[in-house]
C-alpha cells in the first residue's frame, strides 16, 4: 500500500433513516483500473458522492493519508480528487478549449483570472491529444457528441491534474468502438493515477478492470480480481436472485455458474 | 462569446464614447443633455446588472439599494456643502434645535464622501453576498431577498424624515464640490463625468468578459455544481460579480444626484429596482452593450412618456416585460444573431444555456 | 400586558393572512418552480371582489360570506388565465417567469388604479364581526379572529383536498416527481392549471379577509407578496406544516418589531432576521443536487 492510495474505510451514508451505504471499505492504487459494480441501488454512486463531499458520510476516506470526509467539495477537489457524472456535464456554451482552460485554472493565482487567455497550456494540449479531441478544440462543447463530451470530461480531469479519477458510468450510451477507445484511454491514464469506475456494463468491466468491488444493498459483497469475483457464489446469487434488471448482464459475468445457482435453489 | 474579435467590441465602446462625449454635447439642448446624463446613471447601474444577471445568473432585483448608497452619500455631502455651517434646512423644519445626526457629520469631507460611495456598496454587497452565496441561496430566493432589501430600505428612508428627508428626499443642491450647479457649463461637466464613468464601466466589463474570470462566471451560471468539482468555490466567483455590480450601481446613484438634483425613496425602492432590470432585459442581459442601451431607452421612456402619459407608460412597461422575456429572452441585442441563425438553420433553438441554468436553479 | 398580548394577537391575524397568501404561492412554486409575482395582485382582486359583491348585495352581513366563494372563483380564473396565456410557455425558464409576472402585476395594479378610485374603496364589515373579544384585558377585534378561522378552514380544506381526492393525489405526485407523474399517465398540464386556479383562488380568499382588516386599494398586493414569499422560503417548499409555522412566526415577529420600534424599522429588522435564519437553518433554501430524495 503506497502513500498515494485512496483508502475508504467503513463508509456510512444515511438518507433520513435509510442506509444507502452501510460500512463499505475498499482501496484503490495507481496503476490499476478499479471497478465498482453492483445492481441498481447498491450505493455505488453514493460512495462517490460521499468521497467527493457531495453527500454527508461517516467513516473514513483517505487520499495519501489525508482525510477527505468533512471537507467542502472544492477543497476535496484541490486535494486531487476529480469526478465525472452519470450525465455528461460540460459547459455547453464554452468551447472545448475554454472548458479545459477553466479546469486547468485552479492552479492559477486569482489575479491572473482578470486577464484574457493567451496561448494554450502544455497540459491542455497534452490532454487534447490524449483524448483525441485535438481537432475539436474550438468547437462549442454543447454540440459535441455524447461520447466526445465524456472524453472532454476526462480531459478536464487530466488538466486538473487529479490524482484520483472517479468516473460514474463513463461508457453509458457509447458505441462499441467508443467503449474500446475509452477503456484503452483509462488504462493509459491509470499508469500514474488512481482510476475508479462505477459501471453497469459487465462486458466493459471484464475487458478493462484490474480489480473489482461488488456492492449490494450498501455493503461490499465481494472484491478482488475479475475472475475471483466471477467465481464468488454470493455474487452469483445476488445477480440472479434479486436484481431482475441486471440478470442478463450478470449472466454474461457468470455464464458457467448460472445454471448451478438455479440448481442450488431447487435443492 | 465574441472572443475571437475583441477589436469589434472595443471599437463599439469607442463609438459609444464619441457619441456620448463629443456628439451629444454638440447636438443636444441643455435640457436633453441633462436627461441623457440621467439615463447614463441608470445605464451605469444596468451595466452592473448585466454582469451579475446576464453573465452570472444572479437576478439582482434590489440594485436600488446600492444605487441609494451612492446617491444618498453624494446627496448628504451636497446638502452639507449647500448648508455651509448651518443645519440643513429640512431638518430645521422638523426640529429647529436638534443637532446634525451623527452619521451626517463625516459627509462634510469630500474624501470621505468619495470613499463612502465606493466602500459602502462593496461592504454591504460582500457581507450580504457572502452570507447568501456560501449558503447556496440562489435563483428566485436570491432575487426576492434582494428585492425585499430594496423595499425595506425605501421604507426605512421614508419613515426617517428628519434624518434623511423622508419621502420628499434630499434636494436643492447648490454646489457640486465647489462648482455652482446652476451654471450650464458646470451642468455640462457633470454630464461629461457621468458619461465618462459609463464608458469606464463598459470598458471594465469588456475586460471582465474576455478574461478567464468571465469564462468562469458563465461556467458558474450554467453549471454551478460542475464548477465546484473543478476545485473552485462558486460562491467566490459570484461574490466578485455581485460586488462589482453593486459598486457600479452606487456610482450611478452618486452621479444621479447632481444631475437630477433630487433623490427620494421612490428612486431606489422596488419599483425603481425593477425599472433598472427592465432596461437590461430589453437591451439584452448577457451582451456588452445591451444593458446600457436598454437602460437608456427605458430611461427615455420613463422620463418622456412617464411624465406626459403616466398611465400608458405603466402598461407599456408591463407589456415590455412580458413580450421581451417571453419572445426575446436575450433582448434586442440577440436579434441580429437570431436573424443570421434563422437564415442558416431555421429550426435551431436559441440560448439553451440560460434555460439549462435556470432549470438547475429552480430545482427545489 | 397589552404590550405583550396585542402584538401577539394582531400578529397572529397578520400571519393568518400571510398564510392564505403563501399557500397558493407555495403550491405553484413547489410544483412548477414558478414564482408568481402577480400573486399579490390576485389578493387585491379578491379584495375588490368583496367590494363589488357589496354593491350588489347591500347587506354586509350577507355579502361577505357570499364574497368568499366568489373571490375564490374570480381570482382563480385570473390565475388560470395567466397560466394559459403566459406561464405555460415558460416552464423551462422559471426565473424568467418571475420577471414576466412582474410585468403582469404592473398591468393589473395600474388597471385597478384606473378602474377604482385611487384612494381605494371601503368594504363594509359585517355586523357580526363588529365586536371585540376581551383577552387578558386586550380588546381583540373579532374580524382578526375571523381571518384566523378562515385560514384554518382553508388549510384544512386544502389538506383534505390534497390528501383524499384523486386530483389532490395527482398534484402531490407531480410535486414529488414531475417526469414520473407524466409517464404514469397523469396529465401534468391539467394538474398545473388546476393548481394555478386553486393557488390564485386562495389569494382571492385572503383578499376578502384583508379587505376587512386593512384598506382595499391598488397597492395592497405589494405589501403581501414579499412577506408571503419569505414565508414560503422559510417554511420549506411544499411543506404545509412548515408554511403554517413560518407564516405565524413572520406575522407575529413583524408585529412585535413594529410595536417595539415604532414603525418601519420592523421591515429592516425582519430582513436581517431572515438572513440570520438562513445562516442557521438553510435547509429550506438549499438547492444542493444529490441523487437522494431531498
Amino acid at each position: 500500500m503506497t502513500d498515494a492510495s485512496l483508502v475508504v474505510t467503513d463508509l456510512h451514508v444515511e438518507f433520513s433513516g435509510f442506509v444507502a451505504v452501510g460500512g463499505v471499505s475498499f482501496d484503490a492504487h495507481p496503476g490499476e483500473v478499479r471497478f465498482l459494480i453492483g445492481p441498481n441501488g447498491a450505493g455505488k454512486t453514493t460512495c462517490i458522492d460521499a468521497i467527493t463531499g457531495l453527500t454527508r458520510a461517516t467513516g473514513s476516506a483517505r487520499l495519501g493519508g489525508k482525510e477527505l470526509l468533512g471537507r467542502p467539495v472544492h477543497k476535496i477537489v484541490r486535494l486531487g480528487v476529480g469526478r465525472t457524472f452519470q450525465t455528461a456535464s460540460v459547459f455547453d456554451e464554452l468551447t472545448v478549449l475554454q472548458n479545459l482552460d477553466i479546469a486547468a485554472g485552479r492552479h492559477r493565482r486569482s489575479a491572473s483570472l482578470l486577464r484574457a487567455r493567451r496561448g494554450t497550456d502544455g497540459s491542455i494540449e497534452q490532454a487534447l491529444e490524449e483524448t483525441g479531441l485535438a481537432g475539436e478544440f474550438a468547437t462549442p462543447s454543447g454540440i459535441l457528441s455524447h461520447g466526445q463530451k465524456q472524453w472532454l470530461e476526462i480531459a478536464m480531469l487530466l488538466v486538473q491534474d487529479a490524482k484520483v479519477l472517479l468516473l460514474d458510468e463513463p461508457v453509458a450510451g457509447m458505441s462499441q468502438d467508443e467503449r474500446t477507445a475509452t477503456g484503452e484511454l483509462l488504462q493509459r491514464i491509470a499508469a500514474k493515477r488512481i482510476v475508479l469506475v462505477v459501471e453497469h456494463d459487465m462486458d466493459f468491466m471484464r475487458r478493462f478492470a484490474t480489480r473489482v468491488t461488488v456492492l449490494h444493498q450498501g455493503r461490499v459483497l465481494s472484491q478482488g480480481a475479475v475472475a475471483e469475483v466471477q467465481a464468488d457464489p454470493k455474487v452469483q446469487e445476488v445477480y440472479l436472485g434479486t436484481a431482475g434488471a441486471a440478470t442478463t448482464a450478470a449472466m454474461s459475468v457468470v455464464p458457467e455458474a448460472a445454471a448451478g445457482t438455479h440448481q442450488r435453489k431447487e435443492d | 462569446m465574441t472572443k475571437s474579435k475583441p477589436w469589434i467590441s472595443l471599437s463599439g465602446i469607442g463609438l459609444f464614447a464619441v457619441l456620448l462625449l463629443a456628439v451629444a454635447p454638440l447636438v443636444l439642448t441643455d435640457h436633453w443633455l441633462n436627461n441623457l446624463g440621467k439615463y447614463c446613471c441608470w445605464a451605469i447601474a444596468a451595466v452592473g446588472i448585466g454582469l451579475a444577471w446576464g453573465r452570472g445568473g444572479m437576478l439582482v432585483m434590489g440594485q436600488g439599494v446600492f444605487f441609494a448608497l451612492g446617491a444618498y452619500s453624494m446627496a448628504m455631502h451636497l446638502t452639507l456643502e449647500t448648508a455651509g455651517d448651518r443645519i440643513p434646512g429640512f431638518m430645521v423644519l422638523y426640529d429647529p434645535l436638534a443637532p446634525l445626526p451623527v452619521f451626517w457629520e463625516p459627509f462634510r469631507s469630500t474624501g470621505f464622501t468619495l470613499l463612502a460611495i465606493v466602500l459602502l456598496p462593496v461592504l454591504l454587497a460582500s457581507s450580504l453576498g457572502y452570507a447568501l452565496f456560501k449558503r447556496r441561496v440562489k435563483g428566485a430566493y436570491f432575487a426576492i431577498l434582494t428585492q425585499a432589501l430594496a423595499v425595506a430600505l425605501a421604507t426605512l428612508i421614508s419613515s426617517t424624515i428628519r434624518e434623511t428627508g423622508g419621502d420628499t428626499g434630499l434636494s436643492d443642491f447648490k454646489y457640486f464640490f465647489g462648482f455652482v450647479l446652476n451654471d450650464p457649463a458646470n451642468k455640462r461637466m457633470v454630464y461629461l463625468i457621468a458619461a465618462a464613468l459609463l464608458i469606464v464601466c463598459l470598458f471594465a466589463v469588456w475586460q471582465l468578459y474576455r478574461s478567464r474570470f468571465g469564462e468562469l462566471l458563465v461556467a458558474t451560471r450554467d453549471a454551478e455544481e460542475r464548477v465546484r468539482f473543478l476545485g473552485y468555490d462558486p460562491a467566490n466567483v459570484k461574490l466578485v460579480a455581485f460586488v462589482v455590480s453593486a459598486l457600479m450601481a452606487s456610482i450611478g446613484g452618486a452621479m444621479f444626484v447632481p444631475i437630477v438634483g433630487i433623490i427620494t425613496p421612490a428612486e431606489i425602492g422596488a419599483a425603481a429596482s425593477i425599472l433598472m432590470i427592465a432596461g437590461v432585459a430589453f437591451g439584452g442581459r448577457a451582451s456588452l452593450f445591451g444593458p446600457a442601451l436598454g437602460a437608456i431607452a427605458v430611461g427615455w421612456g420613463q422620463s418622456s412618456l412617464g411624465s406626459t402619459w403616466p398611465d400608458g407608460w405603466t402598461y407599456i412597461l408591463g407589456l415590455l416585460f412580458i413580450v421581451v422575456i417571453l419572445f426575446l429572452p436575450n433582448g434586442l441585442s440577440s436579434l441580429p444573431a437570431r436573424f443570421t441563425a434563422a437564415r442558416r438553420s431555421p429550426d435551431r433553438q436559441p440560448a439553451p444555456a440560460i434555460v439549462a441554468a435556470e432549470l438547475e436553479e429552480a430545482r427545489p | 400586558m397589552d404590550a405583550l398580548i396585542a402584538p401577539l394577537l394582531n400578529g397572529s391575524a397578520q400571519g393568518a393572512l400571510l398564510l392564505l397568501a403563501a399557500l397558493g404561492l407555495s403550491l405553484t412554486f413547489g410544483q412548477m418552480g414558478v414564482i408568481n409575482m402577480a400573486h399579490g395582485e390576485f389578493l387585491m382582486i379578491g379584495a375588490f371582489t368583496a367590494y363589488l359583491v357589496q354593491q350588489v348585495i347591500a347587506s354586509s352581513d350577507l355579502s361577505i360570506p357570499v364574497a368568499l366563494p366568489v373571490a375564490l372563483v374570480v381570482a382563480g380564473l385570473f390565475g388560470l388565465l395567466l397560466e394559459v396565456t403566459v406561464i405555460q410557455w415558460m416552464y423551462r425558464r422559471p426565473l424568467d417567469t418571475l420577471l414576466v409576472t412582474v410585468g403582469v402585476s404592473l398591468i393589473l395594479r395600474q388597471a385597478a388604479l384606473q378602474i377604482f378610485p385611487s384612494q381605494g374603496v371601503p368594504v363594509e364589515k359585517p355586523g357580526w364581526l363588529d365586536g371585540q373579544l376581551n383577552i387578558l384585558g386586550y380588546e381583540w377585534p373579532l374580524r382578526q379572529l375571523f381571518s384566523i378561522l378562515l385560514a384554518a378552514v382553508c388549510v384544512a380544506a386544502l389538506a383534505a383536498w390534497l390528501k383524499y381526492t384523486s386530483f389532490g393525489r395527482r398534484i402531490r405526485a407531480t410535486v414529488h416527481n414531475r417526469d414520473l407523474a407524466e409517464t404514469s399517465g397523469i396529465s401534468t398540464r391539467t394538474v398545473d392549471r388546476l393548481t394555478f386556479f386553486a393557488g390564485s383562488g386562495l389569494a382571492g380568499v385572503a383578499g376578502v379577509a384583508a379587505s376587512l382588516i386593512g384598506g382595499t386599494n391598488s397597492q395592497m398586493g405589494v405589501q403581501y407578496i414579499i412577506a408571503a414569499f419569505l414565508v414560503v422560503a422559510a417554511g420549506g417548499i411544499g411543506q404545509l406544516k412548515g408554511t403554517i409555522i413560518a407564516a405565524w412566526a413572520v406575522g407575529v415577529t413583524l408585529s412585535y418589531f413594529a410595536y417595539w420600534t415604532t414603525g418601519s424599522l420592523a421591515q429592516v429588522l425582519a430582513f436581517i432576521l431572515v438572513i440570520v435564519f438562513l445562516q442557521l437553518r438553510p435547509q429550506g433554501l438549499v438547492t444542493v443536487r444529490t441523487r437522494s430524495l431531498v
